[in-house]
């Protein structure tokens, strides 16, 4: 679903009021209060049946914006009591998605259905061409015996009326791995044995009724407490505020963090092993090496595909390296990876050197409600300035390239791009590690999100612009080698 | 006839809460209108702090401030402002 939606503003609007009421002198009761600040009495009902159905939905998302599951949740519970609960947590909870059962619509299962615009017409190519008879006709229309129908709509590709169409679950039809399915009620629920985490559930819910857990309050409790806080940010955050990288570090500063570093450092590193790593496994007569920067094809891989799992690079991830570089620098600070993307909380879980995870939606709520005008903000300088290859991580074809370009002609490069990861490429990437060959290339980048980390599901900026922004700013950057 | 002016607001409540998707009518309107529409990305209108993050983002056109502003919004808005300058 584009970007662009009422459910993904009314998400960011509860972020922000959130952190507000962190901020503010009574937290637990200004968190409590939030629901009726939005819908104040006599307020429009402007999604639901009635105003305290409104409340409600409100009031279970702002439990997720706290780090809570809902699954299982006790409505008899204040908001005031997970406000102080926030506070007092240690570490996230494992899960990093929660499905609101209030706010998920309970649509109808996936199936085909012939609409009203049947025509009942003497050629039925849709009664001729079904294979599996599950259309008959009735009262002089088509119809469609749900229990015969396999799904395999060549009935709408044939009907010359457009009068047959597929009706989805549109987080169902999202998911690539077939990790959501619904209750004995018809509600969403999330298998996180199967989830891989990437988020394309969250974005694609026209009830906003997937949420991400956020960590926003542990991170923000963590700075009040006095702690050293540090924010290390992902290269693709340079193209999602109307300001420079230098003046999004003052805003951090501002926030309260203690400083900023830029994982472009550690993709510096992740794209010098991975070249020297290709050039070995080319040596070795290796058919073809994929990437492993993205946290949501390593999900894929460890739940999935474990057969492409030896054709996966070893090479660790750029938060690794960051988070290395981090712990060193700061050995006593609490580090938040600024993330575009969920799949990344998942990644940050398995690893003891980042503690919390910020994503973006996050950062801009938090901006919003320490009311800072970015681009009104003097610039900071980063104490070692990353490569154009590293920061230009988070495009599709960014990865290949920077280690094409790290390889410096020690090998033959071919890349080829998997950009974003559906049941499509799953089956690719399949057929890629059974034959053992890839016909297009022999380094295959595999990103999740369309466009590359730029197209992570917590962007703020549309990938068009913000991929133009990160170009405008990477040209004038020294090269890696 | 008087230009129509066209103005985006680039403060980062605005642009956290939806303005990155206005950008586009930065290439539609030039190319639509040519010289009868200014449009230009503004730093803070300060709508935001007299009413509230819920109804940003927004964009000015002439002195009408649109609220939630979306490019078809926008756009909707350019055309009222031109027809009513012609009469």
């Amino acid at each position: 679903m584009d970007k662009n939606n009422q459910a993904a503003h009314l998400k960011k609007e509860i972020l922000i009021k959130t952190i507000k009421a962190f901020l503010s002198d009574d937290f637990g009761e200004s968190t409590r209060l939030i629901p009726f600040e939005m819908r104040p009495k006599g307020y429009e009902v402007p999604y639901r049946c009635c105003i305290y159905k409104e409340r409600e939905i409100l009031r279970n998302r702002i439990i997720a914006s706290l780090g809570f599951s809902m699954e299982g949740a006790d409505e008899r519970i204040l908001l005031s009591n997970y406000a102080k609960w926030a506070t007092e947590r240690e570490k996230p909870d494992e899960h990093t998605l929660t499905v609101l059962e209030s706010a998920c619509k309970g649509c109808v299962p996936n199936r085909i259905f012939v609409t009203d615009l049947c025509q009942g017409c003497v050629a039925r190519p849709c009664l001729e061409n079904c294979k599996f008879g599950a259309i008959s006709i009735v009262n002089g229309k088509s119809q469609i015996d749900s229990s015969k129908c396999k799904n395999c709509t060549k009935c709408i590709q044939v009907c010359p009326y457009h009068a047959i169409v597929k009706i989805v679950v549109p987080c169902e039809n999202a998911c690539p791995v077939d990790a959501i399915s619904k209750d004995e009620q018809g509600h969403a629920r999330i298998d996180f044995d199967k989830c891989i985490a990437c988020g394309k559930c969250v974005s694609s819910c026209p009830f906003g009724a997937i949420h991400e857990k956020s960590q926003i309050i542990d991170i923000l409790y963590k700075i009040k407490q006095g702690k050293k806080v540090v924010a290390m940010i992902a290269p693709s955050v340079a193209g999602q505020l109307p300001c420079s990288i230098y003046q999004l570090k003052t805003a951090f500063l501002k926030c309260g963090f203690y400083d900023v570093l830029e994982v472009a450092q550690g993709a510096d590193i992740t794209a010098t092993n991975e070249a020297k790593e290709f050039h070995e496994r080319m040596n070795e007569g290796q058919p073809f090496m994929t990437t492993s920067c993205c946290a949501g094809y390593n999900n894929l891989v460890d739940k999935h595909l474990s057969e492409i799992a030896q054709y996966r690079s070893d090479t660790k991830t750029p938060m690794y390296y960051s988070a290395e570089i981090c712990r060193e620098k700061y050995p006593d600070a609490v580090s938040v990876f600024v993330s575009p993307c969920v799949a990344k909380k998942t990644e940050a879980m398995s690893n003891p050197n980042v503690d919390y995870v910020m994503n973006y939606e996050e950062m801009g709520a938090m901006f919003v409600a320490h009311k800072i005008e970015l681009s009104e903000l003097e610039p900071s300088s980063f104490d070692s300035e990353a490569s154009k290859e590293g920061r230009n991580f988070g495009i599709t074809g960014g990865v290949a390239k920077s280690v094409e370009v790290a390889d410096n002609g020690n090998s033959e490069v071919k890349p080829h791009l998997v950009n974003g990861i559906n049941k499509e490429s799953i089956r690719t990437l399949k057929s890629f590690a059974k034959k053992g060959q890839c016909e297009f290339g022999n380094l295959i980048e595999v990103m999740c999100c369309e466009g590359g980390c730029v197209g992570g599901n917590d962007c703020l900026n549309n990938v068009r612009t913000a991929t133009k922004a990160i170009n405008e700013f990477t040209k004038d950057s020294k090269p890696i080698v | 006839m008087a230009k129509v002016k066209v103005k985006i607001c680039m403060g980062t409540t605005c642009f956290v809460m939806g303005a990155s998707e206005l950008q586009e009518l930065m290439d539609i309107i030039p190319a639509k209108y040519g010289d009868d529409v200014e449009i230009q990305g503004v730093p803070c209108l300060d709508l935001c702090s007299t009413s509230s993050e819920a109804k940003a983002p927004y964009v000015m056109v002439d002195l009408t401030v649109i609220s939630k502003a979306t490019v078809e919004s926008v756009l909707e808005e350019i055309e009222r402002k031109l027809k009513n300058g012609q009469e």
